[in-house]
This record gives structure tokens, C-alpha cells and sequence, in this order.
């Protein structure tokens, strides 16, 4: 396993006061809550953070911790010395859900794998709800689909030892889900102690990005480029939808930006969303003596200043 | 030591969902005076006058697991629980919209 450096991971000294460890926790903890964080590696360094606090935040516990002497490394292969006796005792066993190896062995009494048991029949604790984020394509959840996932979650096994076991769960995604959505699916989070129920997992949506369109809540928007004279002339065009190709008027006169709408063809549900197309006019490029021409001739014929109407 | 299991379609927590006040406790396992004190705080909004009547909805959910784990990570109080969700629930809606923005102005 490898050895904590529990200082290290508060950025504290570790002659640090017993305020000053208190302080830097709080303040990391703020910083990398998975609920307040846009960082990538918040849940991770949450987790180290809280560890490392709850290591330190016992004088008891700190002492023992700092027996093990200060020669080890962040990171570094540890094996406790052979007379260790873990400092223990005081720990619920649900605490130690998403602490480390090097934690249990430390102050549990033997880590997960060496057999660190619980006395099953002296309480029932529901398992801890999980939560992931999952990535789905516009497609998927246009359509419905299914998605495997691996979860990393604590599990108890037949002789009661906690142990990090990776699932893989076939997930179904409901039609119609929307980015930022939450999906539960229930009885499927860490399993319960005692007989206690298991957790739930939720799943929080997150659409992948697509070549064609984004979403808008159930609304799908698509930028759909024209010539010049399709907008001034209108036509009549094939348009990608998420449920297939469409047949859409292109109004006469029309300009870069405006937006039209396919009532009803954005994600489904009640109702369902609408996919909007927003014009962008692209001029060909004046790359030859003759389109140039075509140019200065359309200059001649069809003075406009589209800044005089703005000031500009 | 991975296995693959197959699992029946999930719950989408939106509108559409509806939970009495036994149901928010029951699924965060906290006691209902946890959610009706949120509810007297105002950041939990049910359906219904009293709280026997309370129907809450699937962000009411998302909500209610939100404060409990900042009040336990963070030991923040009721009202600085209500503080921070709101203010992240913005924060959410203006990154939300200035992703919108930059789509349509690259660069």
C-alpha cells in the first residue's frame, strides 16, 4: 500500500497546532466540496483531504500517526512496522467507506484485504448512496439506450470485510433525459451492513459533445450555414433532425442569425422540445477575376449599408 | 473481480417525480424534521399546504442530498445552506449560458 502523507495533503507543517490543521482542512474542503468544485479531480482530492483530517484531527490518532516517523514519502510503498498496533478503536465501520488502505491498517486494525471485520449483528446501516457522472450522446438520449459503466464502491463480503470492488453496470437511459439531469436508480449504491438496505446510485447527465447540435434544456439547436442568395431568395432545404431528415422552408429574406423552428423535433417528452436552426450566411469567396466581378456588379446594382440602420 | 450486471431503467429525478415528506427522509435517511426545517428555509418547495400534503419533486431530491452533504462536509448552518445553493444553483446557470454563448462566439 502506499504511505499518506497526511501533512503534505493539508499543506501544513507537521509541527502544525491542532487550530492550524483545523484551518487548512476547512479551507480545502471548501474548495475541493464536489458539490462547490469544477475541478476535474475534486471527489479525489476531497476524500485524501477529509482522510488526512480525520488522521490528524485526533491527537491520539496524530501521535500514532507520527510514530511511523517522518522518512516516508507521499506515495511511497509502505509496510507497517511488525510490532504496529494499529491506534484504532473509535471508528464506525461506515467511516471507513472511501478511506484508504493505508488508513484501515493504520487506525482500523488490518486492512481490507488482511480481514478487518465487523460484528455484523449489532447494527444495520444502509448503504451509501453513490453518485457518478455520466457522459451520453445527443442520440442516446433522444432515442433511449444503454451505457456500461465501471463503479469503484466498498462492498462487504461473506466474512464482513470492507473491500473496493469495480462493478460493471449496464445502464439503461431513459428517453427524453436532459443535460444536468439526475437518474436514480435504486438499490444499486453501496451495499447496506447488517442487513441494512443498500444504497442508491445517482447518475448525473452529461451530454457528450456533437458534430451537428447542442441542446438547450429539451430544445436542440443546429447552425445551419447559407448563401447569400438562399436568404435572400428562400429555398427549400434537408435538414438534420435527431429523429431523421426534414424537409424546411428557408423564408425569403432572410438574415444571418434568425432562428426557425421545427415545433416538436428536440428531445421528446411533454411536451417535447423544438429544434431551432440558426442561420448563418456564408458569402463565397472572391477568388477568381470573375467572381470579383459578380461582386463589384451586385455593389453597383444593389447599393445597401447594413450600418447606417445602427449608427455605425 | 469486475461482473456485469444488467440493471432496470433508472428514475429521472425532474418534475415528474412526486415524493411525500417520508419518501425525502426515507431516500437520504434523515429524519422528516431535516426536510421540513429546508422546507421552513425555503430551499425546498413542495406541492401542497401541509406538510402531510407535501409533494416534492425530483430537484427537491437533488437538493435535499446537496445540503446534507455540505452540512456535513462543510458544517454549514441551515440558512448558510440555503446561502450556497442558491448561489451555486446561479453559478450552474451562468456557466450553463456562457457555454451557450461561446458556441455561438467562438474564439
Amino acid at each position: 500500500m502506499e504511505y499518506k502523507d497526511y501533512y503534505k495533503i493539508l499543506g501544513i507543517d507537521r509541527n502544525a497546532s491542532q487550530g492550524e490543521i483545523k484551518r487548512a482542512y476547512k479551507k480545502l474542503a471548501r474548495k475541493y466540496h464536489p458539490d462547490v468544485s469544477k475541478e476535474a479531480d475534486a471527489e479525489t482530492r476531497f476524500k485524501e483531504i477529509n482522510e488526512a483530517y480525520h488522521a490528524l484531527k485526533d491527537p491520539q490518532k496524530r501521535k500514532a500517526y507520527d510514530e511511523l516517523g517522518s522518512r516516508w514519502k507521499q506515495g511511497q510503498e509502505f509496510h507497517p512496522p511488525p510490532d504496529w498496533e494499529a491506534a484504532g478503536g473509535g471508528f464506525r465501520p461506515e467511516d471507513l467507506h472511501g478511506f484508504s488502505d493505508f488508513f484501515a491498517e493504520i487506525f482500523g486494525g488490518g486492512s481490507p484485504e488482511r480481514g478487518f471485520h465487523f460484528e455484523q449483528r449489532n447494527f444495520r446501516v444502509r448503504g451509501q448512496d453513490l453518485h457518478a457522472a455520466i457522459e451520453i450522446s445527443l442520440e442516446d438520449a433522444f432515442h433511449g439506450g444503454s451505457r456500461t459503466l465501471s463503479l469503484q464502491a466498498p462492498d462487504i463480503d461473506e466474512q464482513g470485510r470492507v473491500t473496493q470492488r469495480t462493478r460493471q453496470l449496464n445502464v439503461q437511459i431513459p428517453k427524453g433525459v436532459r443535460e444536468g439531469q439526475q437518474i436514480r436508480l435504486s438499490g444499486q449504491g453501496a451495499p447496506g451492513l447488517g442487513g441494512g438496505q443498500a444504497g442508491d446510485l445517482y447518475l448525473e447527465v452529461k451530454f457528450a459533445p456533437h458534430p451537428l447540435f447542442h441542446a438547450d434544456g429539451r430544445d436542440i439547436f443546429l447552425e445551419l450555414p447559407i448563401t447569400p442568395w438562399e436568404a435572400a431568395l428562400g429555398t427549400r432545404l434537408d435538414i438534420p433532425t435527431l429523429g431523421g431528415r426534414v424537409e424546411m422552408n428557408i423564408p425569403p429574406g432572410s438574415q444571418s442569425g434568425r432562428k426557425l423552428r421545427l415545433k416538436g423535433r428536440g428531445l421528446p417528452g411533454n411536451p417535447p422540445g423544438d429544434q431551432f436552426l440558426v442561420l448563418r450566411i456564408e458569402t463565397p469567396p472572391a477568388d477568381s477575376e470573375e467572381a470579383r466581378a459578380l461582386y463589384r456588379r451586385m455593389a453597383d446594382t444593389l447599393p445597401y449599408n447594413p450600418r447606417k440602420k445602427r449608427g455605425i | 473481480m469486475g461482473e456485469k450486471q444488467m440493471i432496470p431503467i433508472g428514475e429521472i429525478l425532474d418534475e415528474r417525480i412526486e415524493l411525500t415528506l417520508h419518501d425525502m427522509a426515507q431516500r437520504c435517511s434523515v429524519e422528516t424534521g431535516f426536510v421540513v426545517a429546508l422546507v421552513y428555509e425555503g430551499v425546498l418547495e413542495p406541492r401542497g399546504d401541509q406538510p402531510e400534503e407535501w409533494h416534492f419533486g425530483g430537484q427537491d431530491l437533488i437538493r435535499l442530498r446537496r445540503a446534507l452533504r455540505l452540512q456535513q462536509d462543510l458544517e454549514v448552518n441551515l440558512p448558510g445552506v440555503a446561502l450556497a445553493l442558491e448561489l451555486l444553483e446561479e453559478l450552474e446557470e451562468l456557466r450553463a449560458r456562457l457555454r451557450t454563448l461561446e458556441r455561438h462566439f467562438p474564439g
